[in-house]
């Protein structure tokens, strides 16, 4: 059988469960569209010896019939995730040789429920960008193309978003503190699921502000997001914010029925310079939801404008704190030091080499905004607004709405170096519809439904109450059956 | 409020980054961008509004205060740049 790589996680389950194809020959499908995708710079680190391992271990447990959830399904795994043994650098230079000792909570429970990973992909540096060209690898990009230009997958999860569309592997994880895992997807015509904040560990992940990340799957379509969701999430001890809930089964929530659910149209969204596409594109997924017999409201939630500016406040502020550990002496790179070179040169000169740009701006923002004297200013008063985004959701909410659509991103994929003149808050406009979700804790997902004008994807953004990623899925496999996007990146790569 | 070169210095300094002197102009540039735009933050009436600490209104799990781990010094200091008999090194701290 030929192009087992395009198979979704669910088709791939099942056929392996059926004794149709085996784990080997579909991780050997897969290992060979890594090898042939070079030119994408998706994966980083590939580890053809442990998917292979791996898959076969898996085969040996489908003929036992323990065939747990992802049982023989090969995935990609954002270079943000520590996996033991193998190169873990949060696409930065100050990580540069390490080589962690454990496993990220993330990574053991995909790998318990029998998942395969084929290598590590490539993202912004800690996760700080919107298109992937902060890394230390340099760009990932996107298998989709309309002309000689070659388009960034978005950021930061750029390298599982690339992998994913071009069928490198069959998902891959992404984490999310801003839009990270939307976005791309969104670019790529990929789904992606921000759970709720607390829902899947953040456990020997690579931290970027504590209070605003989160992991997620990024998948082909929501059935395998619900799936692969499923395996990732889940009370550790090990994070104190994991939340010590039970698990649904997501998979099982998703019937496509949406009668009577009451979807929330927020008016702040609708901003100046959005494109007319965009603009349409909500307006057909509002009614595909109507059709589906939805109820729609219109709702405000009136502190959307001030989450970008709050969240640039805050992550760089808890940036700044996490990112003090890369010192140059517990791990990954020190710079070479001059004769008398004190601890301090060492340091100044290891950060200063070891950090790119924009992390080192990050860096330097949130500590001038934690500085004594603008701490209150700054920090506080961004901590209070975050409060009335948190409120706004809640009241909306309360008044009885069940999920809110907006759009994911305010336009398609750019190309690479496009953007690399403008302002540094140029970029940051990427996430405003997605950043308001981190701050307050929500879940969302962005689900494919169009393509604009030149044949890019467009991603429409859903967002649900606390917890309930499997009401949230549903909606969100409503709105996929009812959009029908089925587009492909043609090969050129 | 606006960022100068000097200002620019000791943000450099407070963050334990190097930063050449010709370079500080740009940087404090950005800075002054990026304030500027969260300048925007003082348009919202915060009176009476706690600031977050808990994004989900859970209290933190509290265990017993035992030893759950250790005992890998090797592990530990497997990705050091510089470890001599069993310590991280680093250059001299007290003259």
């Amino acid at each position: 059988m030929t192009d087992l790589n395009k198979l979704t996680l669910a088709e791939a389950r099942d056929k392996l469960r059926a004794k149709e194809i085996t784990s080997v020959e579909l991780t050997e499908a897969c290992l060979k569209a890594v090898d042939a995708a070079d030119t994408l710079n998706a994966f980083v680190h590939k580890t053809p010896e442990i998917a292979l391992q791996q898959a076969k271990a898996a085969d040996a447990r489908l003929a036992a019939g323990d065939a747990p959830a992802m049982c023989g399904l090969p995935v990609g795994i954002k270079d943000l995730f520590c996996t033991k043994g193998v190169a873990s650098q949060a696409a930065s230079r100050i990580l540069e040789g390490f080589k962690p000792e454990y496993e990220s909570t993330v990574t053991s429970k995909l790998f318990d429920a029998g998942s395969v990973m084929l290598g590590k992909l490539n993202m912004d540096e800690f996760a700080m960008g919107s298109s992937n060209e902060t890394s230390v690898y340099g760009n990932a990009v996107n298998p989709w193309k309309v002309d000689d230009r070659q388009l960034t997958p978005g950021g930061s999860s750029g390298g599982s978003a690339s992998a994913v569309a071009a069928d490198l592997c069959l998902a891959a994880t992404g984490t999310d503190t801003g839009g990270s895992i939307r976005q791309p997807c969104a670019f790529t015509g990929t789904v992606g699921i921000k759970p709720t904040y607390g829902r899947v560990s953040r456990w020997g992940i690579v931290a970027f502000a504590s209070s605003l990340d989160q992991a997620g799957p990024m998948t082909k379509t929501v059935r395998d997001s619900a799936i692969m969701l499923g395996a990732m999430a889940g009370h550790d001890p090990k994070d104190s914010t994991s939340a010590d809930l039970a698990v649904p089964d997501f998979e099982a929530m998703l019937t496509g029925d949406i009668r009577g659910k009451k979807i929330g149209i927020p008016k702040e969204y609708r901003l100046d310079g959005t494109p007319d596409e965009i603009v349409k594109l909500w307006d057909d997924g509002t009614a595909m939801l109507k059709d589906a017999g939805a109820q729609i409201v219109d709702i405000s939630l009136p502190h959307t404008k001030y989450a970008l500016p709050a969240y640039y406040v805050i992550a760089p502020a808890e940036a700044s704190s996490n990112l003090a550990r890369y010192d140059g002496v517990r791990y990954g790179r020190r710079a070479k030091l001059a004769a008398g070179d004190g601890i301090t040169e060492m340091y100044e000169k290891t950060r200063a080499e070891g950090f790119g740009h924009e992390v080192q701006r990050r860096v330097m923002v949130g500590t001038y905004v934690l500085s004594a004297g603008f701490y209150d200013a700054y920090y506080n008063r961004a901590r209070r607004v975050r409060a009335l985004i948190k409120r706004d959701f809640d009241l909306a909410f309360e008044a009885g709405v069940d999920a809110i659509l907006t759009p994911a991103t305010p336009s398609a994929a750019f190309g690479l170096g496009e953007m690399s003149d403008e302002d540094p808050v140029k970029m940051y406009l990427n996430d405003v519809f997605t950043v308001t979700v981190n701050l307050a804790g929500l879940p969302g997902v962005s689900v494919p439904t169009g393509l604009d004008a030149q044949g890019l994807p467009l991603g429409l953004q859903l967002i649900g109450r606390p917890w309930e990623e499997g009401d949230l899925l549903n909606t969100a496999y409503a709105l996929e059956q009812a959009a029908g996007f089925v587009a492909k990146p043609q090969r050129w790569w | 409020m606006s960022i100068d070169t000097q200002t620019a210095a000791k943000v450099a300094k407070l963050a334990r980054i190097k930063v050449e002197d010709d370079a500080l102009p740009a940087l404090a540039n950005e800075f002054n961008t990026i304030l500027g735009f969260i300048e925007q933050l003082n348009e919202v009436d915060v009176e009476g509004v706690e600031p977050m600490t808990s994004v989900t209104p859970q209290r933190l799990k509290r265990r017993e205060d035992v030893v759950t781990d250790g005992d890998m010094q090797d592990k530990i200091l497997a990705n050091a740049p510089d470890a001599r008999e069993g310590f991280f090194a680093v250059p001299k701290v007290v003259e």
